[in-house]
């Protein structure tokens, strides 16, 4: 089977899950909804939003709502501990990785097409001015935070303490994807786009997606095949 | 694509940090056989049948399939070893059909969903080939599960307690179908404590405790008196 075909595969499998029991979609979004209006009421004052608010904001609510997607999705390879029926099939394990990968990236930019309006709504923040800008920085922000918590996700699959251990292991090492999202969101967001600056903050985050996906694929093999109990 | 004749496990040790959980672990099995590996909890049982899977490296030793070292060709290797462990590897939001449907596209089948219902026949779920595996009962859910693991007709295959909660019935249809695979060619390593089922199905036993070999024993008859006898020297 080639590796598409098994990427494909996984995919369809997580996303049929998904639309029949609904659970990390609605989790993850009820979370992040329930984020962003906390922002909302601690923040805005007399409808007056604080200054490149919403940039921070979004990016706080995809990092939370990301790491309970991680968690949920490979909780659900546990229980019946199918992530090792899945490594015991003769495919390339690279390729479950991006299996897997992909099918987070697609909950997430799902659960993202409802947050971005919702911060632009609410912090009155300009998101639809550029939106293809806007869609680039988004897609490679969370490419990047999903490529390592489906890492990390992964092999703490069977760690009792998995809960905790993933997002401090986690958010230390995106942060810096974090950091270029919000930097790269606050330059779209400003009157007079520096096009410069925000080309900037983008190259940073496809540089971070690729070393990050780069290290993944490489680690993921061996780091899966000499599972402990 | 490729096959081997024969399986064997010679002086594997697997150490988890300091506790050694296999030491020096050596046998064979051969086309057409079943063997068993029998003792007390966590005298190793499970750890073997992950070293035979591919799951886990061996600490030392080595596993041959054939002519194959198991750090080498694991892909191809993994392709013709089937295996039912504790749980049993089924999403339950999806059907029995499409978890079939799924496992036989990751193993390259080229008509899956002909092959899963194929498999559902032979487990006597075609009537409930459609209901999501949650739905089911265990025994339905262990057949399904076993059809999972044979559903790329492999050559090794590897089953961790799978009578577990099954009714007489169940746990009858389930020696039948060892017994089809046995006659099929296949060579079969089973690890259970249920050693009335077992008697008269295992061609061989190996009766392993604290992670080495107590006793091998081929053509095992009477395991209740045999598994006392040997767990129970090797305990004073």
């Amino acid at each position: 089977m080639s590796v598409l075909q098994t990427i494909w595969l996984i995919v369809r499998k997580d996303l049929t899950i998904e639309t029949r029991s609904g659970e990390i979609a609605f989790t993850t979004l009820f979370f992040a909804i329930s984020c962003i209006l906390a922002f909302a009421f601690a923040l805005v004052r007399e409808g007056k939003p604080p200054e490149d608010g919403g940039a921070g904001v979004l990016w706080i609510a995809i990092m939370f709502s990301g790491n309970l997607a991680l968690g949920r999705t490979f909780e659900r390879e546990r229980q019946s501990e199918t992530l090792r029926a899945l490594l015991l099939a003769p495919t390339s394990r690279p390729a479950i990785y991006l299996g897997k990968l992909l099918g987070l990236m697609a909950l997430l930019t799902a659960a993202e097409l409802l947050l971005v309006p919702l911060v632009a709504y609410f912090f009155q923040a300009p998101m639809f001015r550029h939106p293809v800008w806007l869609t680039v920085i988004v897609v490679t922000g969370t490419l990047g935070f999903a490529s390592v918590g489906t890492l990390f996700a992964a092999m703490l699959v069977r760690a009792r303490s998995r809960d905790m251990l993933l997002p401090v292991l986690l958010y230390p090492l995106t942060f810096p994807v974090i950091m270029a999202g919000v930097r790269g969101t606050t330059a779209l967001l400003q009157p007079e786009v520096d096009y410069a600056l925000l080309r900037f903050w983008v190259q940073l985050l496809i540089s971070f997606d690729a070393v990050f996906i780069t290290l993944a694929l490489w680690t993921f093999e061996p780091l899966m095949t000499d599972e402990q109990r | 694509m490729l096959d081997f004749h024969e399986v064997a496990a010679e002086n594997v040790s697997r150490d988890f940090g300091r506790r050694r959980a296999l030491s020096r672990v050596s046998f064979q099995i051969q086309r057409g056989r079943i063997l068993g590996l029998l003792g007390p909890n966590g005298a190793g049982k499970s750890t073997m049948l992950s070293v035979l899977a591919t799951l886990m490296r061996p600490s030392s030793g080595r596993i041959r399939y054939g002519d194959l070292q198991h750090d080498s060709h694991r892909s191809q290797v993994r392709a013709r070893i089937g295996v039912l462990g504790h749980d049993l590897f089924l999403y339950g939001e999806l059907t029995a059909r499409e978890n079939l449907a799924f496992f036989g596209g990751l193993y390259s089948i080229h008509d899956r969903y002909g092959a899963a219902t194929d498999a559902l026949a032979r487990a006597g779920l075609s009537d409930r080939a459609d209901d999501p595996v949650s739905s089911l009962s265990r025994g339905m859910r262990q057949r399904v599960a076993l059809e999972r693991a044979l559903i790329q007709n492999p050559r090794l295959v590897l089953l961790d307690e799978p009578f577990t909660g099954l009714d007489d019935v169940s746990a009858g249809a389930l020696v039948a179908r060892l017994e089809q695979l046995r006659a099929a060619g296949a060579m079969v390593v089973l690890a259970t404590h249920d050693l009335d089922i077992a008697d008269g199905l295992l061609d061989e036993a190996i009766f392993l405790r604290d992670g080495r070999v107590a006793q091998a024993i081929a053509r095992p008859e009477g395991l209740r008196s045999i598994y006392r006898h040997v767990i129970g020297r090797e305990a004073q």
